[in-house]
């Protein structure tokens, strides 16, 4: 091979350049799912915890249209149970400890939510 | 028979094409969806109206700790920041006459009218200027004539400012936390950049209270369904003299002064 004495080093350091993510992700610890802070007089949320975790936004951005635009301030769960559509109200009278609850799985994911810049967080948690 | 290859290149078009809308189908599925069975409701407290009206009897309002009551009750309510300077936030206020009912031409008024603070705030039009002209539809008006804003939606362009004829609206130039002192926990604040106003206290008919400022006002400020004749307001305006700022630009203002 001509130049072989070039070339080889040189895949051989492009081949390792190219896997970075995939060594890299080898040598990293493994994602742990974060122990979140749940409210301790309650056992459960106003939908499913599956259905909570995946659709939070979801529900919270229904939640918000409903609520301002449609002048519908009750939530009917699947369950039956009615609830007052507040994030401020609803959600963070349980969920107090925000910070165990909200930011620790926020962060872990790199999500930066901007709720806060006008929500008021719960006292609960300073 | 055997395959041209015109033949195989249809067959492996139309593959790749059902390949490629099947996983659009499946995307499409993945969006976040509603749990079923529930169902979104007015709360069983809730005031309603098919048009709501403020009638502000200034006969009775006449010491500034009249007005500071009723600014205090609405402010420190909804979290509005008191900022000393330019700047300043403001969902109810005072101006002298001249400056609040701009289209009165007469020259020799009394002088206690004249000279009287008159309480301002957003007069909830009819025909409301800002709702036209917000390019985002961050202010609207909803059914119940009540104009309000959602915070999530607005852009800042400050059009809505421009075209407001009253002045009801502030633009947040900074954070408006520092100049909280006390957080009122039950109500969200404003962020930087964003415009904020009066909302006629929708949040609190909507669990069966009145208006802060008409609660502070010891019967000062009446409040109630301007189509229903038998409300407080319709009663108040049949029995005395009502004006409203500003009526010949053709807004209808909702809030009517009993001078």
């Amino acid at each position: 091979m001509y130049n072989g004495k070039y070339i080889i080093p040189g895949i051989v350091i492009f081949v390792g350049l190219f896997t970075f993510p995939f060594w890299s992700n080898l040598l990293t610890p493994k994602y742990e799912r974060p122990q979140l802070a749940m409210p301790a007089d309650q056992k459960e949320c106003i939908e499913p915890a599956e259905y909570m975790r995946a659709e939070h936004m979801h529900i919270l951005d229904v939640w918000r249209d409903q609520a301002l635009r449609e002048g519908k301030r009750a939530y009917v769960a699947s369950n039956g149970k009615v609830w007052d559509i507040s994030l401020q109200n609803t959600c963070m009278k349980c969920h107090a400890n925000k910070a165990d609850f909200c930011d620790k799985c926020h962060n872990s994911n790199s999500v930066s939510p901007y709720c806060w810049d006008c929500h008021v967080a719960p006292r609960g948690n300073q | 028979m055997s395959t041209t290859r015109r033949q195989f290149l249809k067959i492996a078009g139309l593959a790749a094409f059902g390949l490629g809308t099947s996983s659009a189908l499946d995307a499409a599925e993945a969006v976040a969806k509603d749990m079923p069975g529930a169902k979104y409701d007015v709360g069983g407290k809730h005031l309603a109206a098919k048009r709501w009206a403020m009638v502000i009897d200034t006969r009775k309002l006449e010491s500034r700790e009249d007005y500071d009551r009723i600014i205090h009750a609405c402010h420190s309510v909804h979290n509005v920041p008191s900022i000393p300077t330019k700047q300043e936030i403001k969902w109810i206020w005072t101006d002298k006459y001249d400056r609040v009912f701009t289209d009165d031409m007469s020259q020799h008024l009394s002088p206690a009218v004249r000279e009287k603070d008159y309480l301002l705030l957003c007069n909830h039009c009819e025909n409301p200027p800002c709702v036209r002209v917000c390019p985002t539809k961050a202010t609207f008006k909803r059914a119940d004539g009540i104009v309000v804003m959602d915070y999530h939606r607005c852009i800042g362009c400050r059009f809505c400012m421009a075209g407001c004829p009253y002045g009801a609206r502030s633009f947040n130039f900074g954070d408006p936390r520092p100049y909280l002192k006390d957080v009122n926990p039950a109500f969200p604040t404003r962020m930087r950049g964003v415009v904020e106003k009066c909302t006629f206290c929708s949040e609190r008919l909507e669990v069966g209270l009145l208006p802060a400022c008409v609660e502070a006002s010891n019967g000062a400020i009446l409040f109630g369904d301007l189509d229903d004749p038998n409300s407080p307001v319709r009663k108040a305006l049949a029995e005395n003299f009502s004006i409203r700022r500003k009526p010949s630009i053709g807004t209808q203002p909702g809030v009517y002064y009993i001078v």
